[in-house]
């Protein structure tokens, strides 16, 4: 995944480098600009087992700042914000590989750098008894449980 | 005997008479008999379907779900336009967004599972949930539009086609709080075990309907411009969908 470009950014920004759950880095650069989650809408995509995306709606695409092309085949980790702690991917991963369920509050790095944040589920996606991808659906979430999660998630390594 | 065919019971009369012309086309198509059976409510129609009376069905997302996986239905095509939702309140009443309702808020809605379960969704940014609302089931859409006018609902559930399709009267007397942009859940016509061999053959005529002047009249009078036949994978991916918003 290549790391984030200064020309693409709106505004001042930060500079961190991720550490993914692969072993691979990012450069990601991140500014305090929020976009509202919109009404009604919902972001929907798909990943292979390996949590590569490959498929997203129009939602997707309108919310993440990327083109569609610069979306598919990239690693959902993509939007992954670094204000969002390690350990709360790592539950979904164990959650998801186990044929599970999961669900929380996630905060999501645009491509301009700014954020906006979800209520997202992921469920794995069986085809005859196998787990072939996963579904990650993510909607307009409640603010009073933003500010819970920016709580619990600033407590979380 | 002939076959069942049923509509997912959230159409008023003036689409019914469509499905009914349809009804005559299948019959034709598959040249087989088909009674048209219709139902007036979700729980009558699940009933006939637990008792394996029906062999076709234009089914809403979240029945045809249940249907694939536990009735060994398939899915043959989906039309080209997405199911979406509508919460409704007074034109003239206090409600202007959906964050400034409150707990106690008393929801009309149909028992269309799909619309119930996309409208609660919708009210999750305002911190309410079943807990905390008071359901008021209607039998239809006109219904639901009636207990706004009538002040006993603050707000209701609309299949947004529904909403669309009430008379100018009574829509100018309500206010549309949201609407859903889903884009990627629709209703979608399936086949029975008896029929499921037949799905090839059916998608083909279904995609072949909007090429002739015919086939475009009766789509028009069953709301949309053309069928779109559907995969295996296709309805799989729905039925994910389905799932992950129910959880």
């Amino acid at each position: 995944m290549q790391d984030m470009s200064p020309s693409d950014i709106q505004g001042d920004f930060r500079k961190t480098t991720l550490n993914h759950y692969d072993g691979s880095q990012r450069v990601v650069l991140v500014t305090d600009n929020e976009t509202p989650y919109p009404e009604g809408k919902l972001i929907v995509s798909r990943t292979d087992t390996n949590g590569n995306i490959t498929h997203c709606n129009r939602s997707f695409v309108d919310m993440s700042g990327y083109d569609e092309s610069e979306i598919i085949g990239q690693p959902h980790a993509l939007l992954r914000h670094p204000d969002m702690p390690a350990a709360a991917f790592e539950d979904l991963w164990k959650t998801v590989q186990n044929g599970n369920k999961w669900h929380g509050y996630v905060k999501n790095l645009r491509k301009d750098g700014g954020y906006y944040w979800v209520y997202a589920t992921v469920i794995p996606n069986v085809r005859n008894g196998k787990i072939v991808g996963y579904t990650s659906v993510r909607r307009k979430p409640s603010r009073k449980k933003v500010e819970e999660a920016i709580s619990t998630y600033a407590n979380m390594s | 005997m002939p076959y069942q065919f049923t509509v997912s019971p959230d159409f008023g009369p003036d689409q019914l008479a469509g499905w009914h012309i349809f009804n005559t086309w299948l019959q034709r198509q598959l040249e087989t008999d088909i009674h048209f059976e219709t139902f007036d409510n979700f729980d009558s129609q699940r009933q006939a379907i637990a008792k394996d009376q029906v062999d076709i069905i234009y089914a809403n997302p979240y029945d045809a779900s249940f249907l694939v996986r536990e009735k060994g239905f398939v899915a043959v095509a989906t039309p080209q336009k997405p199911d979406e939702t509508t919460i409704v309140a007074l034109a003239e009443g206090p409600t202007q967004s959906i964050e400034e309702l409150t707990p106690g808020c008393k929801i009309a809605q149909t028992d269309d599972p799909d619309i119930s379960m996309m409208g609660m969704m919708m009210l999750e940014p305002a911190n309410l949930d079943s807990n905390n609302t008071v359901l008021l089931p209607q039998n239809s859409y006109i219904q639901v539009a009636k207990a706004l006018i009538q002040g006993k609902a603050d707000i209701g559930f609309f299949l947004t086609d529904a909403f669309d399709s009430l008379s100018t009267l009574i829509k100018g007397q309500l206010r549309s709080l949201v609407t859903s942009d889903i884009q990627v859940v629709s209703h979608a016509l399936l086949l029975g075990p008896e029929l499921a061999a037949r799905k090839q053959e059916l998608s083909q005529k279904l995609a072949d309907m909007s090429n002739d002047a015919q086939g475009n009249s009766l789509l028009e009078s069953l709301g949309f411009t053309a069928w779109t036949p559907m995969d295996e994978e296709e309805m799989e991916f729905m039925i994910d969908l389905i799932e992950a918003l129910a959880a």
